[in-house]
């Protein structure tokens, strides 16, 4: 059902005053740093790649790269990418499933090479720091497996 | 290439699709992880940031109040003239002739017993050396050769311009440190990893040395010894808090009175001088100019070389040469005189929130030479054009005060006395600097900068401005610069590149608000001038936890001490709810909620976002304010197991009262007379409008000490505050959650054991 005027008026107050909140690059009306948009808009709910974020960002990027993003801009394009509800999170089973595809004999883990080798070479590849970074949640110094089960449900925990 | 092979190249294509796809899935969920974390740790950041700011725009209101009545206020009596007097003894500039006296120290003797380091002077390197040794191994350095230290230090400072030179000829690297807040690891770990100072590595110290942390004194002293041991390398820039009125609320007047009892109060007259002898800025090459805070559109640096920096005493209070000029023709004029110079103040009924503070003190010359920044123009008033009405109202609410406060109304048309020490001859404007000048060091010792271009007052701060991109561009380019390296601002990386990499906030105090809140940086610098920046953390715990545990570990001290804040201002919030909760259902909303929680505490925070870990339950998007505040409350009480109306009153106003406190205090006993109490309870409690009767301010005064000896030491001060407003408050007790607790709590007068020292909260 569409949303009446008022509703939407009422949305895009929320949503602005939540954005605007989110970040102190936005309260002076302009982002410092493009790289930051991903920030906000993946912690307002969605879970774009990195891809989709580099479209996202030249459409809300000005026309002349000062460096800047402009709220202005950003209002609608964030509206709209809630409204319709892009770019939704990944659910748990899904991720599961993901994982078992890189562990085709079903072993129930990763090896600590292995999970490197995928999240660095394939995909949208890890920088070193993501990849440490990953590595340290993800099992012991003295480890070399990744239950990914366990993991996965430690790291949703987390989030809530 | 049978069938069998394409099928299995087939299958191999599409397994590395999938294998494909999967890595994608993971690694764009993990991002949205990091992402999430990245945000809760901005919010931290946000939460401590803003709130060490409101408490040092709190510590400007409450100099302004003092500063207007000390304008304005015309004792008429002795006793008045004496306590007003007494209190602002600090801000006297010692005469050059009392300073000189080098009995001072000459005349203490240093026991036998004593363990700690020896100086002599002239200093060695070595003795530099055995210092930081000695202070690594919790030695104490006795007053004597603190004192000696400190008046040889002024010596050498004296001789310095107001802006140092450097250059990387002679030195072949400069290393340039950042805020060190008495962190003493800090600055160990420093000289460990870099090098101790020598000539051929030179250091810059750009300024705020002290407060905060609980060694300012150790590392007061190693700066000033290696700075006279090697004079030509080794540099300090003043920052905005080395201050003695600023010492008195962050930490550093307490600390020296704490290690040094008996010589605590002339260390602090001997540093309050030290402190206005320190240069303002170091430009190395002619080229990089290293400065505490900023810059302004209006900064001079040759202004600034040509000024007096020693008649700047404080950055928070400016007796310029306008007031004095216009209270040398108030000589012999009605009490009713024009406040030229000075603003109608934000605590008078008329004025709206911005502080008289360092920005808006005014005078006819500001229109003119004003800086573009926006400052509104209702609270810019030419003195002529001040309008008898305004003068008026401001009088009379001075009338109030003084009635409410126990002072005669003054019938008689009397000579005003004019607060000067100096007296009122001619000579006496020489030791004040002229409005420009004090604008200008207040600009660089305060100011930070902003991504929008222009300039604009800093309001968050109460003194200083933002200043944006061209304001750098233009300072830079007019002075034929290509760096300006700053301090003043905490960073979570220890330093921060801004405006086209023109600015480089460094800042040297690691885990600054809390263990693992930051990294602490120093910059080098070799002849080509590039800078290279190094990193630490003086704490080896948080190196083991992952970035999500020490993030979780910072966000919640952050939490805390929010949660403490919005405790303090309990009554305030449930006010602002019950004005939005029209059928008084006892519900609000949620965006209610974080509307009414802004308007009361200021802070500026993304409320939306923190209110999942600040309020545990709600139903659906209705929050019951009132058991929300309970809850708070509970919270509270079981933390620090005290009293809750007394915890409420005490953190909103501790910090305030303690340094109202230690201005009374002249002597840094840690005692007041009850004669004194009682003058300053009267002026606060008129300030505060509480009503008290002048019996019952006696008789409070007397039952407070309870050993009977004359004096009240400051939890006895505090007690008293609580149990005023309490007995204030009783009417409303039915309104106010925590009140509940109150009756028949605790007994008066209070034992000595029920005299809980309140653990410090971040105001």
């Amino acid at each position: 059902m569409p949303l009446t005027g008022i509703e939407k008026r009422e949305r895009d107050r929320e949503l602005e005053t939540s954005t605007s909140c989110l970040l102190p690059t936005f309260c002076w009306g302009c982002a410092r740093n493009p790289r930051e948009i991903g920030t906000i808009i993946r912690s307002l709910g969605c879970c774009p790649n990195e891809g989709e974020l580099h479209d996202l960002i030249a459409e809300v990027e000005e026309e002349e790269p000062t460096g800047y993003i402009r709220f202005e801009k950003f209002l609608p394009v964030m509206t709209n990418i809630l409204v319709e509800k892009r770019y939704r999170p990944i659910p748990e089973e899904i991720l599961l499933q993901a994982f078992e595809v890189l562990d085709p004999t079903k072993r129930g883990f990763l090896s600590k090479e292995e999970l490197i080798k995928y999240m660095t070479e394939e995909g949208e590849p890890f920088s070193q720091e993501e990849m440490e970074e990953m590595l340290s949640a993800a099992i012991g110094p003295e480890s070399n497996f990744i239950h990914y089960r366990d993991y996965i449900t430690m790291m949703v925990i987390d989030e809530n | 290439m049978g069938s069998g092979a394409s099928t299995h190249h087939h299958f191999a294509f599409q397994n590395a699709e999938k294998a494909f796809k999967a890595a994608v899935l993971i690694q764009r969920w993990y991002r949205r992880y990091m992402a999430r974390l990245e945000m809760r740790r901005q919010c931290t950041w946000s939460i401590f940031q803003s709130m060490e700011y409101a408490g040092q725009q709190d510590q400007v209101k409450l100099h302004d109040f003092f500063s207007y009545l000390v304008d304005h206020f015309t004792p008429s009596s002795h006793s008045e003239r004496d306590f007003l007097n007494r209190m602002f003894t600090e801000e006297r500039v010692p005469r050059d002739s009392e300073v000189e006296k080098c009995s001072d120290y000459e005349s203490i003797e240093v026991p036998d017993n004593y363990t700690g380091p020896h100086l002599s002077f002239p200093l060695l390197p070595d003795h530099a050396t055995a210092l930081v040794e000695a202070f690594r191994l919790k030695q104490q350095l006795h007053a004597r050769y603190v004192l000696n230290l400190l008046h040889e230090t002024r010596k050498h400072l004296v001789q310095l311009p107001n802006i140092s030179r450097v250059s990387t000829c002679y030195s072949e690297e400069i290393t340039v440190c950042g805020d060190l807040h008495g962190q003493l690891d800090d600055l160990i770990f420093i000289f460990y990893k870099n090098g101790l100072p020598s000539p051929e590595r030179a250091y810059v110290f750009n300024g705020d040395f002290v407060d905060r942390g609980k060694d300012s004194v150790e590392i007061l002293m190693v700066l000033f010894a290696f700075m006279l041991v090697y004079p030509k390398e080794f540099h300090l820039n003043r920052g905005n808090h080395e201050d003695h009125m600023v010492n008195l609320r962050y930490g550093f007047t307490t600390e020296v009175m704490q290690k040094y009892k008996t010589h605590g109060k002339k260390i602090l007259q001997r540093l309050q001088d030290v402190f206005c002898w320190l240069p303002l800025a170091t430009l190395v090459d002619e080229k990089v100019l290293i400065l505490h805070g900023g810059v302004s559109d209006m900064t001079d640096l040759e202004l600034l070389s040509k000024l007096d920096r020693h008649k700047i005493v404080s950055t928070l209070r400016c007796k310029t040469r306008k007031e004095k000029e216009k209270q040398a023709e108030e000589k012999g004029k009605a009490k009713q005189t024009s406040s030229a110079g000075s603003l109608s103040p934000w605590f008078l009924p008329q004025s709206r929130s911005l502080p008289s503070s360092p920005l808006h003190l005014s005078s006819h010359k500001t229109h003119k030479t004003g800086r573009s920044s926006s400052v509104p123009s209702s609270i810019l008033l030419d003195p002529r054009g001040l309008s008898r009405q305004a003068r008026r109202s401001v009088d009379l609410e001075l009338e109030r005060c003084r009635q409410q406060a126990g002072f005669p109304v003054i019938k008689e048309k009397e000579e005003p006395w004019v607060f000067n020490p100096e007296a009122d001859s001619a000579a006496g404007d020489l030791l004040e600097p002229s409005q420009e000048e004090w604008r200008q060091v207040v600009d660089i010792l305060w100011s930070d900068p902003m991504a929008q271009e222009g300039c604009k007052a800093n309001t968050v701060r109460g003194g200083g401005c933002y200043f944006g991109p061209n304001v750098t561009k233009r300072l830079l380019q007019k002075y034929d610069l290509q760096l300006l390296i700053r301090s003043h601002e905490c960073k979570p990386e220890g330093y921060e590149f801004c405006h086209s990499r023109k600015v480089l906030t460094i800042f040297s105090a690691s885990n600054y608000y809390a263990v693992g809140s930051n990294r602490g940086a120093y910059v080098k610098l070799g002849p080509a001038l590039t800078p290279h920046i190094v990193q630490y953390q003086a704490n080896k715990a948080t190196h083991m936890l992952t970035m999500r545990q020490r993030i979780s570990r910072v966000e919640e001290s952050a939490l805390r001490a929010l949660r403490g804040k919005l405790f303090a201002h309990s009554s305030d919030l449930l006010e602002e709810f019950k004005k939005r909760d029209n059928g008084n259902t006892g519900l609000i909303t949620l965006s209610d909620w974080a509307a009414a929680v802004e308007s009361v505490l200021h802070l500026g925070l993304p409320w939306r976002m923190l209110r999942p870990q600040l309020v545990n339950s709600s139903t659906g998007n209705m929050l019951e304010y009132k058991s929300w505040l309970e809850d708070l409350a509970k919270e509270q009480l079981s933390h620090e197991n005290i009293q809750s109306s007394l915890l409420e009153t005490l953190y909103r106003n501790r910090s305030n009262l303690e340094t109202i406190f230690r201005i009374i205090d002249s002597d840094h006993s840690g005692f007041i007379s009850l004669d004194e109490f009682r003058q300053t309870w009267k002026l606060f409690s008129s300030h505060m409008k509480m009503d008290i009767t002048d019996d019952g301010i006696c008789d409070l005064a007397r039952s407070i000490d309870f050993n009977k000896d004359g004096h009240i030491d400051i939890n006895e001060f505090l007690e008293a505050v609580r149990l005023v407003e309490q007995s204030c408050s009783e009417g409303n007790a039915s309104d106010c959650p925590q009140a509940s607790n109150a009756k028949g709590s605790g007994s008066w007068p209070p034992t000595e054991d029920s005299l809980v020292s309140v653990t410090q909260v971040a105001s």
